[in-house]
């Protein structure tokens, strides 16, 4: 840090540019997330004032609570496949586009057209969940209207009669969703990936080509060793992200704020939007945030540990 | 659909049975040759797998409602225009109105206080700077609506329940922890001898900040820029919470992704698929140009900001 930096005098200085952007960050991000504990252990109701300390009756209640524990059933599925898949078919496409065309002459490089794969690939990434919800609304119609439908009709794999009812069927509901979100992610960690894979110098790539590598194992042995990293902070989001899902859920869903059929897509979010907007629970619904920030944290300790290795630097 | 999410297994497979040691042996012209068909016949069914929906989105607003709970693969009968008007009558273009509104001030003004509050953090060591900035940075933890509950009663208590300047100030407060942890980032690596010029020169240190690390640090500041664009304008649980009619004689407020949703309820009783259709095709092209325009930048700030 600079030595001119460090002269007396600048107290006032520091002080008055955080203010501002401390004051906003303390009123509506940290006050309210801690709000969120003390009303946890209430019974306010969001209407009225006034409240009595219930203290962990929320909690107890939570433990016994069908829906919720249905809804963080759902949210750790969902906690395993979206990053597990995601991340997979991003590195898969992300070796393709960087490593995919190896030509006759030897090296290492990219297909034709890899600029192009990125460009697309990471459209969805900006479009709004509200957007994907409306779209995969279209896509996932319960007749021929549908795109799925259609396109399993016309090659007669559906009877045009008895179309798949994507998310009123129990059973498929949780998966319809899951795709969705790796379609909307995988673009975002194919660009991460490939910028990882061009940060790696290419005199590794072909020290590991003479020894005799195959492309299997240079992918193995060497690229995602060197993108541990990146891998293990995709992970970290994508659980983050997995943990979420309100807007899909309870805009793709049936019931209110989404969560159908019968309780079968329901997540904490859903669950919890419900108690604090619908049933007004505003108490109830606090100990849920607590519950889910608790387990949002434990969870990226757990993935950050559990895919802890030796860093390699290059 | 489903069948797509197999693929990285079958995949992986495929790759090492057809281009492991012994495909090597055999020579690398034709096993380059067809791992390109290979990588490419991949590649190009995901990218189908993206641009088709969209494309059979946007054709659906040239069609009619009949059609569109018909064949799904049926072409549009005529080009006409009509549910494009439609969807703006229907409040699209105030849902547009009000989104830009919102963003004219909460983009400028999250940059600023962001810029601000990351340039003190990254360039003056004073007691308690590693705990402000990593209590800036950790908000980008928490899933904003675990604080939603009191976050809607808060800006009630500040009487700014559906107003913009309300939405602006949660805006900015929760796009704080990314720009913050970026422009920290960023200004760490502009070099102290032109800030020591500028002090032998005489400037102060708000004059500095102004007239020379901030020009420095335009590169950072339009990644960041975008980013915060795209995040705030695709923003979605923020508005619906805060921007609702408190009373009958409330103004609708909505903001254009509440819009949406709002517009899809509706289809439930009305039936005007297209109008769904055109609103999202609506919504889709600003960020479509934007997305474009700016992909090298968005592509290099997301790289910057997640591998430093």
């Amino acid at each position: 840090m600079s030595q001119v930096a460090q002269g007396r005098g600048r107290g006032g200085f520091i002080a008055g540019f955080l203010l501002a952007p401390l004051a906003l960050y303390l009123t509506f991000v940290i006050w309210p997330y801690v709000q969120t504990f003390g009303y946890s252990f209430t019974n306010w109701t969001g209407q009225s004032p006034t409240f009595d300390f219930v203290g962990v009756d929320n909690y107890s209640a939570l433990m016994k609570d069908e829906v919720f524990r249905g809804a963080l059933w759902n949210n750790l599925l969902l906690l395993v496949f979206v990053p597990v898949v995601t991340i997979l078919l991003a590195l898969f496409f992300a070796f393709m586009v960087n490593a995919g065309g190896r030509g006759g002459a030897g090296g290492v490089k990219g297909v034709r057209g890899s600029g192009f794969y990125k460009i697309v690939y990471f459209f969805p990434q900006v479009l709004s969940l509200a957007i994907l919800a409306v779209l995969f609304g279209a896509v996932y119609r319960t007749d021929e209207g549908g795109l799925l439908n259609g396109v399993l009709i016309k090659l007669g794999l559906v009877d045009r009669l008895h179309p798949i009812e994507w998310l009123n069927e129990p059973n498929l509901v949780l998966w319809c969703l899951l795709l969705v979100v790796v379609w909307h992610g995988v673009g975002f960690y194919l660009v991460l990936f490939s910028a990882a894979m061009q940060s790696v110098p290419k005199d590794i790539y072909e020290a590991a080509l003479l020894d005799g590598a195959g492309r299997a194992q240079t992918f193995l042995k060497v690229t995602l060793p060197l993108l541990w990293d990146s891998v293990q902070t995709s992970a970290v989001y994508l659980g983050i992200a997995a943990m979420d899902m309100f807007v899909l859920v309870s805009t793709m869903t049936s019931g209110q704020f989404g969560g159908g059929p019968d309780h079968h897509s329901e997540v904490m979010a859903t669950v919890l939007m419900r108690n604090f907007l619908y049933f007004g629970k505003s108490g109830y619904a606090c100990a849920m945030g607590v519950v889910m920030l608790v387990l949002t944290m434990i969870l990226s300790v757990i993935t950050l540990r559990a895919t802890r290795r030796e860093r390699i630097e290059f | 659909m489903t069948t797509v999410v197999k693929a990285p297994g079958e995949a992986a497979a495929e790759r090492s049975g057809g281009a492991g040691p012994s495909g090597e042996r055999r020579g690398g012209r034709s096993e380059g040759l067809v791992l390109n068909v290979f990588s490419h016949g991949f590649l190009a069914v995901w990218a189908i797998l993206i641009v088709l929906p969209l494309i059979w989105l946007a054709l659906g607003s040239f069609k009619t409602d009949a059609q569109i709970g018909g064949s799904a693969l049926s072409w549009p009968s005529s080009w006409n225009v009509d549910a494009f008007g439609r969807a703006w009558d229907k409040g699209i273009g105030d849902y547009f109105a009000n989104t830009l509104i919102v963003m004219v001030f909460s983009v400028p003004l999250t940059m600023l206080l962001g810029s601000m509050a990351a340039y003190v953090l990254a360039r003056y060591p004073f007691p308690g700077n590693r705990f402000i900035y990593y209590f800036f940075v950790s908000g980008a933890m928490f899933p904003v609506f675990l604080a939603l509950v009191p976050l809607f009663f808060m800006v009630k208590r500040f009487d700014m329940l559906n107003t913009y300047q309300g939405l602006i100030l949660v805006y900015v407060a929760y796009s704080m922890p990314f720009t913050v942890f970026f422009m920290h980032s960023f200004f760490r690596t502009l070099p102290t001898a032109v800030h020591e010029a500028a002090v032998i020169d005489g400037a102060s240190d708000t004059r500095i900040f102004f007239q020379v690390m901030v020009p420095m640090a335009k590169p950072g500041l339009i990644s960041v820029g975008i980013f915060n664009i795209l995040g705030q304008w695709n923003q979605y649980i923020l508005p619906s919470v805060l921007m609702q009619p408190q009373t009958g004689s409330d103004p609708e407020r909505y903001l254009l992704t509440q819009g949406l949703i709002q517009l899809q309820q509706q289809q439930g009783y009305e039936t005007d698929l297209p109008v769904l259709f055109a609103g999202v095709t609506i919504a889709m092209i600003p960020m479509l140009v934007v997305y474009l325009s700016f992909q090298r930048q968005i592509q290099a700030g997301l790289t910057s900001a997640t591998l430093k």
